[in-house]
């Protein structure tokens, strides 16, 4: 099967530094992909080379087996919700949602519009402006204006970063079951992992314009590549080459019987909802954070307590890297 | 395909500004012909024309008004833009107010002076109903006419940049200012004077230029007797047919005006105006 | 407060010219002193031809130098804030700032030396073009103002979904631009109908302007009727201008 998108070695340079390092990927149709990084690591650059927005500085953009290095936006089967929205503020919702339609002179567009919205459970809004919308609204509307298009791929350029933490998480949730349903393939861009982790097929995590693992989630998670990615996925206590999760860091009174342990003072420990965070300090200085369950929370400050963890659980990596 | 939306606005200016300067600056070279056409040969003698006291004065006097009208803007303004700055939210009506009259006809707003300065005018008809005068003042046909004048139309020139400079000010410093002991005046003098200069000095050359280059208002409230550069070369291309001669002092008001934007697009000034 | 005190002195001084104008054109006597109300210099005013025929001029050439002025004007800012322009802006702001009578003569130059080929004369057509030159840098002012804070992604979105960067200039730039452009057009109708210097260089017999008009009158003395003209323009413009400044606001 053809994928649908194709980057090979794409590249691009500004004066001063490279902001995309020869990244290449491979995305299937019907998937849902998320490039997951921290800021300036090139990912929102990456999004607008497949927009065509910008132009790769070397390699080619591969869309359906076709390149389209130098082929304008508008020639691109490929939209984009963008993560202002980018309403048309003198257009309706339904003006928006109809414009790319517009665009390609279909005749049916004011049904296929309504339809659109409907799927963005925005029905009966059509004739609102996007200054009578709310943040949620107004980003469906985005949604609606590029899916009704059906494109190849969709672009969405952290397009939850705007709404409030609940309204979030349940537009993860919606976003991931219109994807399901319009079978669209979708890119999302994101520098939050929570969101990557939970709502992509795979994810993509970029570093400094590289792409330093392509995999899925529980790949990235479990059995990341880098340094960076381990650390970026999740906190990660670090022992020079290796590395334990806080999740997997444990903590007792007694010394362990079989994995080695090392004694540790306990120095505070933070209540997150539905657990602890212990931070301990070990006998040479370091510090440690571990995971504790709410009901086994009975460690006090300055108490020494005994800290391993299971090996299998470490996750060791060859060369420094960068972090 | 940018290129293309800037076209007109360049081919434009090109023909309709750039060519007709450049026009004017070979003829300053050039010989005024017997029926006040052009001719060659090419020679500088316009230019050493100018040398004679009769148009060193009217140069002198150009400067002289100019100078002295925009030292006038600038001390009756700054007060005015300090009101306005510090007006809070009725900052946009007062802008609305000074800025009105400047957008209505500038002939209209010198013959007003002509209206109000002459022997027959509102001054002298109520000074003589106060019996504080016998005969009228000459208020009119001098230099004095012309620098009311040039001050009224211009004064708003220099109000707007001052502003500006004003409202950019942060209010914290002046509290800050004010917490280190200083007085309100001491305030004025050490902190905003210093920092709306920029302001203040843009101002002063947006009104100093037009000043410069006046020719409406010398030849309505100057009448013969006050001559500016403008009225010079307004003539020159008129009624003395010496095109040439006109050239060459336009090219001399235009190098002076120069001089003063590029003086000023050096400095912070820029910033000021753009 | 001093410096209210003050300030509404100033403000007096600034309005109060204008003001005197608009009050004596209703005097009935001539002179300076109050003799009672009348409208007949209006009415003189509206019968006088030479003054109809400069309105007549004025109201052609500031209409088509404000459409001129206008297409020409928006579609320089917008080229300009797409990518800049300097030498374009510099010309634009030279324009500005250059003496009237430099400008005007050297416009008289050019027509003068083009007329020994093209066989013309001055007339209506010069002073349009004449002003279309000096409004242009107007309308870029009042254009470029409104899309400093003028989103890009506006037409990023556009071009992301199907329309070509002239379909996304005229169907979503365009239409949110269109307030400014009325203001801009306005303001460029204002200043064209205004102007005295340029226009009275370059205008040919045939082509006198109001502005023109009122001079001769003025020259010749003070009239109460120029007066009774001078106030219906500065309300008139005053309208336009303040409608202008209203439209920069949407």
């Amino acid at each position: 099967m053809k994928a649908v998108l194709e980057l090979r070695g794409v590249s691009k340079d500004y004066p001063g530094h490279r902001a995309v390092d020869s990244v290449s990927l491979s995305l299937e149709r019907g998937g849902f992909y998320s490039l997951l990084g921290p800021s300036g690591c090139g990912k929102t650059t990456t999004l607008r080379m497949i927009a065509g927005f910008d132009e790769p500085s070397e390699g080619e953009v591969v869309l359906n087996g076709v390149a389209v290095n130098g082929s304008r936006p508008y020639e691109r089967d490929v939209s984009t919700v963008f993560q202002n929205y980018a309403l048309f503020p003198h257009l309706t919702a339904l003006g928006n949602v109809e414009f790319g339609l517009r665009e390609r002179g279909v005749a049916d567009r004011r049904e296929r519009a309504l339809r659109a919205l409907d799927l963005v459970q925005l029905t009966g809004k059509q004739d609102r402006r996007p200054a009578q919308l709310s943040g949620g609204e107004k980003q469906r509307v985005a949604l609606a204006r590029s899916l009704v298009l059906e494109p190849q791929l969709l672009l969405l350029d952290e397009p939850l970063a705007a709404l409030d933490p609940a309204l979030r998480k349940q537009m993860r949730a919606e976003l991931k079951a219109m994807q399901r349903k319009t079978g669209i393939t979708f890119l999302f861009v994101t520098h939050d992992q929570e969101e990557a982790l939970s709502m992509s097929d795979r994810v993509a995590v970029m570093n400094r314009g590289r792409v330093e693992q392509f995999g899925t989630p529980e790949d990235v998670y479990l059995r990341p590549a880098t340094r960076f990615v381990a650390g970026f996925l999740g906190p990660v206590n670090w022992f020079g080459e290796a590395g334990i999760r806080p999740e997997s860091t444990r903590v007792s009174r007694e010394a362990p019987l079989a994995a080695p342990g090392l004694r540790a003072s306990v120095a505070s420990s933070l209540f997150l909802g539905n657990c602890f965070h212990l931070h301990a300090t070990l006998e040479d200085g370091r510090a440690i954070v571990a995971e504790v369950p709410r009901e086994a929370n009975h460690y006090r400050e300055g108490e020494t307590v005994w800290v391993h963890w299971d090996p299998a659980d470490e996750l060791r990596f060859s060369d420094p890297g960068q972090e | 395909m940018r290129r293309w939306f800037l076209l007109p606005a360049r081919v434009w200016m090109a023909l309709f500004f750039a060519a007709p300067m450049l026009i004017v600056a070979a003829y300053g070279f050039l010989t005024r012909g017997d029926y006040g056409g052009i001719e060659q040969p090419w020679t500088g003698e316009s230019f050493t024309r100018l040398a004679d006291p009769l148009y060193l004065a009217i140069l002198w006097r150009s400067v002289w008004i100019a100078l002295v009208s925009t030292l006038l803007c600038a001390v009756l303004g700054f007060p005015l833009a300090l009101f306005i700055a510090r007006a809070g939210r009725y900052r946009n009506l007062f802008l609305q107010l000074v800025m009105l009259p400047f957008w209505t006809s500038f002939l209209v707003r010198t013959y007003a002076w002509l209206f109000i300065l002459r022997d027959t005018g509102l001054v002298n008809t109520v000074l003589a109903k106060l019996h504080l005068i016998r005969a009228p003042l000459p208020l009119l046909y001098n230099d004095g006419a012309v620098l009311t004048g040039l001050v009224y139309n211009y004064l708003p020139f220099f109000v707007l940049p001052a502003y500006a400079a004003l409202e950019r000010l942060d209010p914290a410093l002046l509290e800050a200012a004010a917490d280190l002991g200083a007085r309100p005046g001491a305030t004025l003098r050490r902190v905003v004077l210093p920092l709306a200069a920029p302001g203040i000095a843009a101002g002063s050359v947006l009104v100093f230029i037009p000043c410069l280059g006046a020719y409406l208002t010398p030849d309505l409230l100057g009448g013969g007797k006050s001559v500016m550069l403008g009225n010079l070369v307004q003539n020159q291309f008129t009624t003395a047919r010496d095109w040439p001669f006109g050239s060459a002092i336009s090219l001399v008001l235009m190098l002076l005006c120069g001089v003063l934007l590029a003086g000023m697009m050096r400095t912070r000034v820029a910033k000021e105006l753009a | 407060m001093k410096l209210r005190a003050y300030a509404v002195a100033a403000l007096i001084f600034l309005h109060a010219p204008l003001l005197i104008l608009i009050a004596f054109s209703f005097n009935s006597s001539r002179f300076t002193v109050w003799e009672g109300f009348s409208l007949h210099w209006y009415a003189q005013a509206f019968r006088d031809p030479q003054l109809a025929e400069g309105l007549a001029n004025s109201l052609i050439i500031a209409a088509l130098s404000a459409l001129l002025s206008t297409a020409i004007g928006t579609l320089a800012a917008y080229g300009m804030w797409r990518r800049g322009a300097p030498v374009l802006s510099g010309s634009l702001y030279l324009s500005l700032v250059t003496p009237e009578i430099v400008t005007g003569v050297s416009l008289l130059a050019l027509f003068q030396w083009a007329f020994r080929f093209l066989h013309l004369q001055l007339g209506l057509y010069t002073v349009v073009i004449a002003h279309v030159a000096f409004s242009i840098a107007y309308v870029v002012i009042v254009i470029s103002a409104r899309l400093r804070g003028y989103d890009r992604t506006l037409e990023e979105a556009a071009m992301d979904l199907g329309a070509s960067e002239w379909r996304a200039f005229t169907r979503v730039t365009l239409p949110i631009l269109y307030p400014a452009i009325a203001a801009a057009g306005l303001l460029a109708l204002v200043v064209s109908f205004d102007d005295y210097v340029i226009t009275s260089l370059v205008a040919g017999v045939d082509s006198e302007t109001l502005p023109m008009v009122i001079y001769a009158m003025a020259r010749r003395g003070v009239s109460p009727v120029v007066n009774a003209v001078s106030a219906m323009i500065v309300v008139v413009l005053g309208a336009l201008i303040l409608a202008s400044e209203k439209l920069q606001k949407q």
